[in-house]
């Protein structure tokens, strides 16, 4: 571009004219213009907004949120526990076992987690009764409460998931600090314990966090097969008062507040786990 | 009987014959360095001494003990990991490319072994570390994590944390190749005085001062075979094999 100034021109008395940003303007506008828009839908939909903050502390509510939490931390807890195992068996010089685990990884990720519910709840009409002979003999349908069934579906699925995170998290640690830990006269399992998992860690925690955050949004599912979760809860209360959008805002509330929080604690462990 | 006695030792990593057939002995107190061209098979040599590599044929015992196996009514049996674990306690090793522990500080890097492989406690172990640390001139940096310390500062925790296992026996493979220029000379000063306070020692190196005035013996490999072996004056000096003098022409 062709200048108007000369080198001797170039004064510090100049004005200076700042790049404008039109187009920042117009489209930071629109935005909040559809967002004041959802808003003012929101304010004029027929919904009772004054009953919410009831059903969110409604007893029937608070006894599914303690129900969904108490089965995502076991459902997720179970399925970190098996997923090393399964990823020790993946990484194993047996080759049945690593062809096992490859297997057991083919199938809990291969099929659907409600699917896999309805089939852990409807086992009892298969198999009447879970026995090891001579060991114990237990009816399936005792056993298998929606519950159990919501657990084993969830997390053996996770599980599955589980195992390839924990696997990339041990492959990611080079294999001189193996030797290291060997040439201090380390054992196998101390070497695992304190010189590999923990730099696994750092590999295994984010996306172990996104995992959990989708596992308590994946308790949903279990309401299929009625077990008292949040949108069991809320259909059980909006059976009776027929505020059905009411109550699924309530219960929407607290998968955000249970979500925040979980991303929270993936931060702090993510921080203590950090590189140094 | 020698502290490490070699016979006969061959490798092979897959069709490739690595040692073809090492024979070997280290004296107790002995500073030993193999040298020779890369591909000779020093460093495999030195891991199958500290059972990191399993050989093929051959035997190597360390301190009266076959490396790798537990001698039973004439018989020798293969040992378990946990077993060989056990063994390597006595063998010290630093590496090229130190592999100190990154998540725990030099101070822990050192303690790790006292405490979590010989259960000793951890207050009289941390007395030893900190000493350790002294001997190798990094006193000060006991609460520095590795990836804030120069390569030779982490050398040198690697070799303290080889000594709080108090070893019989130290191999050094290829322990300043890593290294800046400017920074190989501190650690060859820690092994310089560990050498003079009369530790056993195996060290590949391409340092050929160093293994001129600080090795008893230099052992020249070449194609997984010894070449030639005697003092430093002898073999470094005053080659006889053909292999040795071309390779001393080109790193002298």
């Amino acid at each position: 571009m062709a200048s108007d100034l000369r080198p001797n021109d170039l004064r510090e008395d100049l004005t200076v004219v700042p790049l404008r940003h039109p187009g920042r303007w117009f489209s930071g506008t629109v935005i909040l213009l559809v967002i004041a828009g959802l808003g003012w839908a929101m304010a004029e939909a027929q919904i009772q907004w004054e009953d919410v903050p009831g059903f969110f502390t409604h007893p029937v509510m608070l006894e599914g949120l303690l129900n969904t939490i108490v089965l995502a931390v076991a459902a997720q807890g179970g399925a970190i526990l098996l997923g090393v195992v399964v990823a020790l068996m993946r990484l194993s010089a047996n080759p049945v076992a690593r062809w096992f685990a490859v297997g057991y990884i083919w199938l809990f990720r291969g099929l659907p987690v409600l699917l896999q519910i309805l089939i852990w709840f409807n086992l009892a009409l298969v198999f009447k009764s879970i026995s090891i002979p001579m060991l114990f003999e237990v009816p399936t349908n005792v056993v298998m409460t929606a519950f159990v069934a919501a657990l084993l579906g969830l997390g053996l699925n996770e599980s599955a998931y589980m195992a390839e995170i924990v696997r990339a998290g041990l492959s990611s640690v080079d294999a001189g600090q193996t030797e290291a830990a060997k040439s201090i006269g380390m054992t196998p399992l101390t070497t695992l314990r304190r010189v590999v998992l923990p730099q696994a860690m750092r590999v295994i925690i984010p996306p172990t966090g996104n995992n959990f955050i989708n596992m308590i949004k994946g308790t949903s599912m279990a309401s299929v097969i009625a077990f008292l979760e949040l949108i069991h809860a809320a259909n059980n209360i909006s059976s009776r008062n027929l505020e059905i959008m009411e109550t699924l805002f309530a219960a929407a509330a607290w998968y955000l507040v249970m979500v925040s929080l979980a991303s929270i604690g993936q931060h702090y462990l993510e921080r203590a786990y950090g590189p140094r | 009987m020698a502290l490490v006695e070699a016979i006969g030792v061959r490798k092979s990593f897959g069709h490739t014959e690595v040692l073809r057939g090492i024979d070997m002995e280290v004296e107790r107190g002995e500073v030993v360095c193999l040298l020779g061209p890369s591909g000779a098979g020093k460093s495999t040599f030195l891991r199958c001494v500290n059972h990191l590599e399993t050989i093929d044929a051959g035997r190597i015992w360390v301190d009266g003990v076959p490396v790798g196996f537990r001698s039973h009514g004439g018989k020798l049996y293969e040992l378990r990991e946990r077993e060989a674990a056990h063994q390597r306690r006595d063998v010290g090793m630093v590496f090229q490319r130190f592999n100190l522990f990154p998540h725990r500080t030099a101070l822990e890097n050192v303690m790790e072994g006292p405490v979590q492989v010989l259960g000793r406690g951890r207050a009289e172990v941390r007395a030893e570390a900190l000493a350790l640390l002294e001997r190798v001139g990094l006193a000060e940096k006991a609460g520095a994590y590795p990836a804030q310390l120069s390569g030779g500062q982490q050398q040198r925790v690697a070799i303290a944390r080889a000594l709080a296992m108090k070893p019989k026996l130290m191999l050094f493979d290829e322990p300043t190749s890593a290294l800046d220029p400017e920074l190989v000379g501190e650690v060859l000063d820690v092994m310089t005085s560990l050498a003079r306070d009369g530790m056993t020692m195996i060290v590949v190196t391409h340092e050929i001062g160093f293994a001129r005035s600080v090795a008893d013996r230099v052992v020249f490999l070449v194609d997984g075979a010894v070449v030639e072996t005697g003092t430093p004056a002898d073999v470094l000096d005053n080659p006889q094999q053909p292999r040795t003098q071309q390779f001393l022409a080109k790193v002298l």
